[in-house]
């Protein structure tokens, strides 16, 4: 008769019985999880968007050829140079955001404040060099709906059996279109993530945490922040490597 | 009571593992380094002919899927959070793969369509 009632009482105590906390993380933190994998199904459904457009086309420009500008430095000659400095800047502030989190583990104010404003820093300097990727293509002639004249646009492709203006003309749109809306998309993305980071640095500056007793905060807008970074380096490989 | 919170206490064992500074760097580096594998394949041995165009992307989406895994497992702390969470986010991307399935067999047909010659 006593067995049968510990039984009851251990199927009680199971993580998924109520009253715990099955993942052992706040409230916040695993909606922040839920929402970062939505939003990568999202990101996901436009790469492969991308992907079967660009299955489908019979030519496709080559990233070697439209991106090999250093903006304000070297007008051509120099692939991947710029997008790789991007990259970098991205990487980097990833790492003083997760700096941020560590800081908080340790409550240090100072420390915390000085990590997330490198890493606001970083973000605006994404942004600033998406701007000038986003311009130097925009007076090639690339935008929606719109590219270069039949001879500026022969400049992008590898010279072959299937390149006739008319696939050029198919192929080069496709790209822009898809070029802008998926950077946007991302850009979209870490504009709104450098505005959550501004906020919480104030609030770290304000001592919101610091009288919470926890910066758990620092570690959610981080989950973003990352989050950010990892479509990056999808969107980096899928534009500017394959 | 006691034995529920010994019981707990027994689920949250493991993952008191966390990222230092020393290994925030590292895995910097190895981020780092992974990229400039990919600028090397794309400058230097693609160009030069060591390595074909086709040949390199299958390597581009494999460095890609390390790095994709070093700022989730790390950077993201998804490693160091209990195997159930791990799994609710780990486990819905296989989606991703049907999709991908799904849409690159759909643009074969769409090519047929499109260039019907």
């Amino acid at each position: 008769m006593s067995t049968a009632v510990s039984e009851i009482d251990q199927v009680k105590t199971t993580p998924w019985a109520g009253g715990h906390s099955p993942f052992k993380v706040e409230y916040g933190k695993l909606m922040m999880w839920f929402f970062l994998l939505s939003d990568a199904f999202t990101f996901s459904s436009l790469l492969i968007a991308y992907g079967a457009l660009r299955f489908s086309a019979q030519t496709w420009p080559g990233a070697d050829k439209v991106f090999q500008s250093v903006p304000g430095m070297i007008e051509s000659g120099a692939p991947l140079v710029f997008v790789g400095l991007m990259t970098f800047i991205l990487i980097m502030s990833s790492v003083t955001m997760v700096l941020a989190v560590e800081a908080g583990h340790r409550n240090s104010k100072k420390e915390v404040t000085m990590w997330m404003i490198f890493t606001v820093i970083g973000g605006f300097m994404f942004l600033g060099c998406q701007a000038l990727e986003w311009t130097h293509l925009h007076h090639e002639g690339f935008w929606w709906g719109s590219i270069p004249g039949p001879e500026k646009l022969a400049e992008f492709f590898e010279k072959g059996a299937a390149v006739t203006p008319a696939t050029m003309a198919l192929s080069g749109q496709e790209f822009a279109n898809l070029f802008f809306t998926i950077t946007g998309f991302h850009g979209f993305h870490v504009f709104t993530g450098v505005i959550i980071n501004i906020i919480i640095t104030i609030n770290v500056l304000a001592g919101t945490y610091e009288k919470r007793g926890s910066y758990l905060m620092i570690e959610k807008v981080g989950l973003y922040w990352h989050f950010v970074d990892l479509v990056w380096v999808f969107v980096f490989t899928f534009f500017y490597l394959v | 009571m006691s034995s529920e919170s010994q019981h707990i206490h027994a689920e949250g064992e493991v993952h008191e593992e966390t990222m230092t500074r020393g290994s925030i760097w590292k895995v910097f580096f190895i981020l780092l380094g992974i990229t400039c594998v990919e600028f090397f394949i794309a400058l230097y041995l693609v160009p030069k002919g060591h390595m074909s165009y086709h040949s390199a992307n299958p390597v581009y989406i494999v460095l890609t899927l390390l790095k994709a895994f070093y700022i989730v497992a790390y950077f993201m702390h998804l490693k160091f959070e209990k195997t159930g969470l791990i799994l609710a986010i780990a486990v819905p991307t296989l989606f991703i793969i049907g999709l991908i399935l799904v849409l690159t067999n759909e643009s074969h047909y769409w090519f047929g369509i499109r260039f019907p010659f």
